[in-house]
């Protein structure tokens, strides 16, 4: 471990090779395309399918009212709300599913989805989700039983009492608003599947792009088992992923229509999804309306902190976080500093905008809770009038102080806060930044310097909290070694890109001394994984890599037993140093791992199990946590309002790291999946509920250009609860970007008395902004 | 309505009965079932696509088969020269310009170009170069070093390290 290995997976991808859902193609398939709903909330009044079926190659068109006889058309949202499939009167959102077209070509289905006729009343959507919470506002979901407002739940957490006694006695009190706005994961390939039901035997095989395969599985039995697709009978493969970032953690109505069709027509049926479509319609992320505040002493000392927030979870939520956590892991929101208390509560209110609720590459609202705090910071900062670096530092919760209590309960492992900060400042030159930008104000230039030192929490999660439907977040390895000594393992993950079949090869290794070269892995297939829960939320290091070591653990025990019987000592008197076990003392008295395996098929010791397998399911003790300290520079043009991002060093603390390349690849990506919302993306919707922005040519995903040349760099303080001191990365860097990002460009506007700007910061806002102040 | 187009991919002469308003990626992958092309966008914006159309890199969602009559396409399949990877391939996979492995054809393809008209760019000219193209994972850092690593074979000289680097 600790070994650049090159990636096993890229020789397929470099050669197009790669397997991904839309590259399957069976026999007799069928295709679908999806009827959607140009109106954000209207009746159906009537849906004509008459000219679709005179189409040639359409085979079928599919409403509401045909999955209606089957009970097949609403399904269970992951947080135990209701999803229409397809509806049978009323849609809720604009590009809402309406009717399936079935037909024996990709343009036969779309010829067919042409001409679909579909007469709509149209209604007034509710589009503001504080206007939501007003008592005129219509109620949205009639369908749910008993229920007279918009408003889905409320939750909160810390100690309200205490925290209003330090607010109201504190010196110093700053309160900011901000929007995380509505964003999409945007992953290059768009979900689908093919969902094949083999009639005779009664089997669905379900290929799809899925994060989470095996939960998919006992979904779909759920929703299905009343007509006899019950969990044996169904396998669900997740073959090469194009991106994932949370989005391919839900069911959407498209899969489930997919398998219903197969299940009725008895052939093959592909649904692939266009790029629009995605963007409109599936998972967003996001969208917090946060009132922030922060209270401490003239010094500098932060005392309390208070967040309140109203979540716009659109039609209905679909969030996908863990069952217990409405809000996900937004408590995480104290962030690094030590202080007595806190208190968060939040409010979810319907919409009329897609349903979701999903990552983007985060860990379950971390984003959103990492925002506030390291804004709120910075505005305290200035309020005091302390350079935002020292007042960190002044508060950062000490190296010594962990494991550390926070004020919403959770328990920090470990991290070193002053370290990963100072490290990021001596790379930046932050003291030789400070003295430049003085200059430049001196001169009227505007230059800004941010700081992010953030905490994620990552790893769901310890059973005793943490399950979806129910089911623990455990997640599983299975190791079976050949009699020549080489190996398979399997994973109930999923990567979408992150280098499972590299990194988890790299931990066995280490664990039982086979190569990592001779280590196959293999995941996505619910035959032959064992159960688990999926990638998402930085998990998988955590929890399916945790699991590889321990059953790693479990061969090398049955190695040593093997041994002493070849060896003819007692267990004992055997040593272990990777790849061999050797006599104390003797050490040309050796049996490699592979002789070893060997031994387990040909020559093992009477009364012992043959075989060399091993399957362990992890259950974490806690979480882990993540940290980073991320210093932005940036220039901005007063008069063209353009912001240059022209420096950006991210120190990372992952805890002990297996494969420092594809750690700095995780780095590299999450960065930019951070500018990306700092800058760039915000899915908008005007007041009629059409979303403005709905395709790639308007929803600005960075390229190449936007993009800086990022400049990465560790500090390890291993978790001292995971069997290889490893807490998990993909997700720090979208987390702990924006607020960098943010607070440069507010330090580059602040000598003009602006102390926030809500991101995506595009140059407009910072134009508007200097204009408002009489700047320009 | 058919129309007969005869096409060379990647060397070998194809003749197909199409539709007029299929388009090239679906010839490409539909009818050839060369799938390593990808589909990442309805707007041609994102660049999966890519493929070289005598030579020329061009987005293939965004032009129909039949405008490719007569002529030469370039697919990832076809870079592989000899049981040899292309420069470029061994860039992508030496400096892990790649996770999900989506976007690479596209982004090779593209870069192909790039390097054919420019042997020795610099990393303004390569960012810009590939701006046609999306990548969600990587952030490109290392899409520009694994282009650099294949211009510098291309051109014979030794390629700068591949070990990553930090702060």
């Amino acid at each position: 471990m600790g070994h650049s290995m090159k990636r096993k997976e890229d020789a397929r991808f470099i050669q197009g090779k790669g397997h991904y859902v839309d590259d399957i193609k069976l026999p007799g398939m069928l295709y679908m395309d999806i009827v959607r709903s140009p109106y954000a909330y209207a009746k159906i009044k009537n849906i004509d399918t008459e000219a679709a079926l005179k189409v040639p190659g359409v085979v079928a068109v599919v409403t509401g009212r045909d999955l209606e006889k089957y009970n097949l058309h609403w399904m269970p949202t992951l947080m135990s709300d209701t999803q229409m499939v397809l509806p049978t009167d009323t849609v809720m959102y604009q590009a809402q599913e309406v009717a399936a077209v079935i037909a024996t070509s990709r343009y036969a289905a779309r010829d067919g989805r042409e001409a679909v006729l579909v007469e709509y009343e149209p209604m007034k959507p509710v589009m503001d989700p504080y206007k939501s919470l007003l008592p005129n506002a219509p109620v949205l979901r009639p369908d749910k039983p008993g229920k007279t407002d918009n408003h889905i739940w409320h939750w909160e957490v810390g100690d309200k009492e205490k925290t209003e006694a330090v607010f109201a006695k504190a010196e110093v009190v700053v309160k900011q608003d901000m929007y995380i706005p509505r964003i999409h994961v945007a992953s290059i390939e768009t979900c689908g599947c093919v969902a094949d039901y083999d009639k005779v035997n009664n089997h669905l095989t379900m290929y799809m792009t899925t994060q989470a395969p095996h939960a998919i599985r006992t979904v779909i039995a759920l929703v299905a088992g009343h007509v006899g697709l019950t969990e044996e009978k169904i396998r669900v493969i997740s073959p090469d992923l194009g991106g994932g970032f949370g989005g391919k953690v839900p069911v959407y109505p498209g899969y489930v229509i997919a398998i219903a069709v197969s299940f009725l027509v008895g052939a093959p049926v592909k649904w692939i999804e266009d790029r629009s479509e995605n963007l409109q319609a599936d998972s967003f992320a996001r969208d917090y309306h946060i009132t922030a505040e922060m209270a401490g002493t003239k010094d500098g000392k932060i005392l309390a902190t208070r967040f309140k927030v109203l979540a716009d979870h659109g039609y209905t939520d679909a969030s996908a976080n863990p069952s217990k956590f409405p809000t996900g892991l937004f408590s995480i929101g104290t962030g690094s500093y030590d202080y007595g208390t806190a208190y968060m509560e939040a409010d979810a209110v319907y919409t009329n905008k897609p349903p979701g609720g999903v990552a983007y590459r985060c860990s379950f609202r971390v984003t959103e809770a990492v925002h506030a705090i390291e804004r709120i910071t910075d505005r305290f900062a200035l309020e005091v009038g302390k350079d935002p670096a020292e007042l960190r530092m002044q508060n950062f919760i000490k190296k010594e102080d962990f494991p550390w209590k926070s004020p919403t309960g959770w328990t920090y492992d470990s991290g070193d806060y002053h370290a990963g900060l100072k490290k990021a400042m001596d790379a930046i030159d932050y003291a030789g930044l400070r003295k430049e930008q003085a200059e430049k104000r001196a001169k009227g230039e505007l230059m800004g310097i941010g700081i992010s030192t953030f905490t994620e929490i990552v790893g769901a999660g310890p059973s005793k909290d943490f399950d979806i439907l129910g089911i623990k977040m455990f997640d599983s390895a299975e190791i079976r070694v050949h009699p020549t000594g080489k190996a398979i393992a399997r994973f109930g993950t999923k990567s979408q890109g992150q280098g499972h079949e590299t990194t988890y090869a790299q931990i066995i290794a280490e664990e039982l001394g086979i190569p990592a070269e001779h280590i196959q892995v293999e995941e996505g297939d619910t035959d032959t994984a064992p159960y688990g829960l999926g990638t998402y939320a930085s998990r998988s290091t955590p929890t399916a890599g945790a699991a590889a070591a321990m059953a790693a653990r479990k061969l090398r025990d049955k190695a040593r037993k093997i041994a002493a019987y070849l060896l003819e000592v007692s267990e004992a008197d055997l040593e272990w140093e990777p790849g061999k076990f050797f006599v104390k003392g003797a050490p040309e008295k050796v049996k490699t791992i592979q002789e070893i395996v060997f031994a387990a098929y040909t020559n093992h010791p009477q009364g012992m199990e043959a075989g060399f397998e091993a399957t362990h399911y992890y259950d974490p003790p806690n979480l882990t946590f993540p940290s980073g300290a991320y210093i932005c520079v940036v220039d901005v043009d007063k008069e063209t309002g353009g912001i240059n991002v022209r420096r950006f060093v991210a120190i990372d603390d992952c805890g002990h790291i297996i494969n420092p390349m594809i750690v700095q690849g995780q780095v590299h990506g999450g960065l930019t999946q951070g500018i990306a919302p700092a800058m760039y993306e915000e899915l908008i919707y005007d007041e009629a509920g059409n979303i403005l922005n709905g395709t790639l040519m308007d929803y600005l995903v960075p390229t190449a250009v936007e993009s800086p040349s990022w400049e990465t760099g560790h500090v390890v303080t291993p978790s001292p609860h995971h069997p290889i001191g490893a807490k998990g990365v993909g997700e720090s860097p979208t987390v702990g970007a924006p607020p960098a990002i943010a607070n440069a460009i507010v330090d580059a506007l602040s000598p003009y008395g602006i102390t926030h700007l809500d991101i995506p910061i595009t140059p407009f806002k910072v134009w508007k902004a200097l204009k408002e102040k009489g700047a320009i | 309505m058919l129309k007969q187009i005869t096409v060379t991919v990647n060397g070998a002469q194809h003749t197909a009965e199409v539709e007029p308003r299929l388009l090239l990626v679906h010839l490409i992958r539909e009818v050839l079932n060369l799938t390593g092309t990808h589909i990442g966008c309805d707007t041609s914006s994102c660049g999966a696509c890519t493929i070289l159309l005598d030579g020329k890199s061009v987005k293939s969602c965004t032009i129909l088969a039949v405008q490719a009559n007569g002529k030469s396409v370039t697919t990832i399949e076809g870079m592989i020269q000899n049981g040899e990877l292309h420069p470029l391939q061994e860039g992508f996979k030496e400096n892990h310009a790649l996770q999900c492995g989506f976007c690479t054809p596209g982004m090779i393809m593209r870069a192909t170009e790039l390097l054919a008209n420019n042997p020795n760019p610099t990393e303004e000219e390569i960012r810009w170069g590939i701006s046609g193209n999306l990548c969600r994972c990587t952030g490109y850092n290392n899409i520009v070093k694994a282009i650099e690593y294949a211009g510098a074979k291309m051109r014979g000289e030794e390629p700068a390290s591949t070990e990553p680097q930090f702060v």
